[in-house]
């Protein structure tokens, strides 16, 4: 069973309705002791970060999360989710959890990405939404029969940065090249929403639970 | 040199009464099959978003709406849309809640436009796309870019600019506009280039070009030219005339970042 941590977060029933079409079981729960007896959690997210972290903290759910990474339970944080595993966000300069060390910042509306039919460059629109490829630095059982190139659905203004580099996994380029995926065996964070990424999005959920089994 | 960011193409399903139609111009909608099927066969084709516009006029027969949401929530894994018939925030959450990720609204944010900041606070921007309906008028001095808002299908003139609308939209929390042309709505002979592109200069958040597309190169010229991100399609994939992959295999021969 993967337990998708309720704090309201706005995505979490389309997690849990692509893991139901992988016949992956899964439950959205806010009960900490379900959540400590599943294989593995799914942290999801959409929305600000201030917001996100006082519902967190208010349910003491900080604290639960914190545990789980101790426990090496598994972990897959999703877009909001991946943002605040790190120490510090830009939104509304909040603290987050620290959990992995690094920032999350907003995308600069200078930036720019392409040209237009001119050759003058376009400047990036915010928030960065749409499809957009990652380029994978980094072999991982959660990017299993993932390739670079392959396409991914985001919706976000800021963009995660962990401080050690050899946790990113993949980026992609939006005005500048980010980090698309971050983490180390068993506690992984990724920026875009795999259950709206199609196929690839599919497959990443996928590995996420072959991973949790193997744990188990 | 070639954007990272890939332009979007968005198929759009008009429901009536749980079945999908496809109106000419508003008028003698056909019912062409079933919404979830079809939306099932734009996923598997690559379609990178799907908007279903709800055209059923009975309040009664809304709960359909929701079931077909659910439906199509439970078999595609891309991101969709439902508008029409979206006057609260109430009915944002209803469609929210039955698994869309976004929700258009077009006629009540016009009367209503405290509608656009209400639903952005409650659901965040990402979720509020603002649907334009847009004919070409003379300029005047109260419509200084010769494009004026309509309503119920083009009835019915707004006195309000098109551009200035889009400015304000955003400025309220639209997350994105879909912007369509009542003069080109059927037409199949292209997007209005000129008004997408004033849009997409006038605004930050992204833009769909709607309204017109008849040929392939009708939608790059509407994420080259128009400068929209996405094209929103109907007829030209509806009736088989183009797949979503031949249309994606034009936009890369005119070099433009399109998913595989």
């Amino acid at each position: 069973m993967i337990a998708i941590l309720d704090y309201k977060a706005g995505n979490q029933t389309s997690v849990l309705r692509a893991l139901e079409f992988l016949n992956i079981p899964a439950c959205i729960t806010d009960d900490n002791e379900t959540v400590m007896k599943a294989q593995g959690v799914i942290f999801p997210g959409v929305g600000a970060a201030k917001q996100a972290m006082d519902r967190l903290t208010s349910q003491k759910q900080d604290s639960l999360l914190k545990e789980l990474v101790r426990q090496k339970k598994p972990l897959l944080g999703i877009c909001l989710g991946c943002q605040i595993l790190l120490d510090y966000s830009e939104e509304s300069n909040t603290k987050t959890l620290g959990i992995i060390s690094g920032a999350c910042k907003k995308f600069n509306e200078n930036w720019t990405d392409g040209t237009d039919e001119n050759n003058d460059p376009e400047k990036i629109r915010i928030p960065h939404m749409g499809w957009n490829s990652i380029e994978i630095k980094k072999e991982s059982p959660i990017l299993k029969n993932i390739r670079s190139g392959d396409t991914v659905y985001y919706v976000h203004s800021y963009y995660p940065e962990p401080k050690d580099e050899n946790l990113v996994l993949a980026t992609t380029v939006y005005g500048r090249e980010f980090t698309a995926v971050y983490g180390r065996d068993g506690l992984w964070a990724v920026q875009f929403h795999p259950e709206k990424s199609g196929k690839t999005g599919l497959q990443i959920l996928k590995n996420f639970s072959d991973y949790c089994h193997a744990a188990n | 040199m070639k954007a990272h960011l890939c332009k979007r193409i968005i198929p759009c399903l008009d429901v009536r009464d749980g079945r999908l139609t496809k109106g000419i111009k508003f008028e003698n909608n056909v019912d062409i099959g079933d919404p979830v099927e079809t939306a099932k066969k734009y996923y598997e084709q690559g379609a990178d978003e799907i908007v279903f516009y709800d055209i059923t006029a009975s309040h009664e027969k809304r709960g359909i709406m929701l079931e077909v949401v659910e439906n199509v929530a439970k078999n595609i894994f891309i991101p969709f849309c439902v508008g029409g018939g979206i006057n609260s925030v109430e009915d944002m959450r209803a469609v929210l809640l039955a698994g869309a990720e976004k929700v258009s609204v077009n006629s009540a944010a016009v009367k209503n436009p405290d509608l656009i900041r209400q639903g952005a606070l409650a659901f965040g921007s990402q979720a509020i796309v603002v649907g334009m309906d847009v004919k070409q008028v003379e300029k005047s001095e109260k419509i200084p870019s010769g494009y004026e808002i309509v309503i119920h299908g083009g009835r019915t003139c707004c006195g309000i600019d098109a551009v200035e609308w889009a400015k304000k939209c955003e400025e309220l929390g639209a997350g994105e506009l879909c912007v369509n042309s009542i003069d080109a709505d059927g037409t199949k002979e292209g997007y209005e280039i000129n008004l997408t592109r004033m849009i997409c200069e006038a605004v930050q958040i992204p833009v769909i070009a709607s309204g017109g597309a008849g040929r392939p190169e009708h939608l790059a010229e509407a994420v080259t030219k128009g400068k929209a991100s996405a094209a929103l399609i109907a007829s030209i994939v509806h009736y088989g005339t183009y797949t979503i992959k031949d249309l994606k295999e034009n936009m890369k021969q005119h070099n433009i970042a399109v998913r595989e």
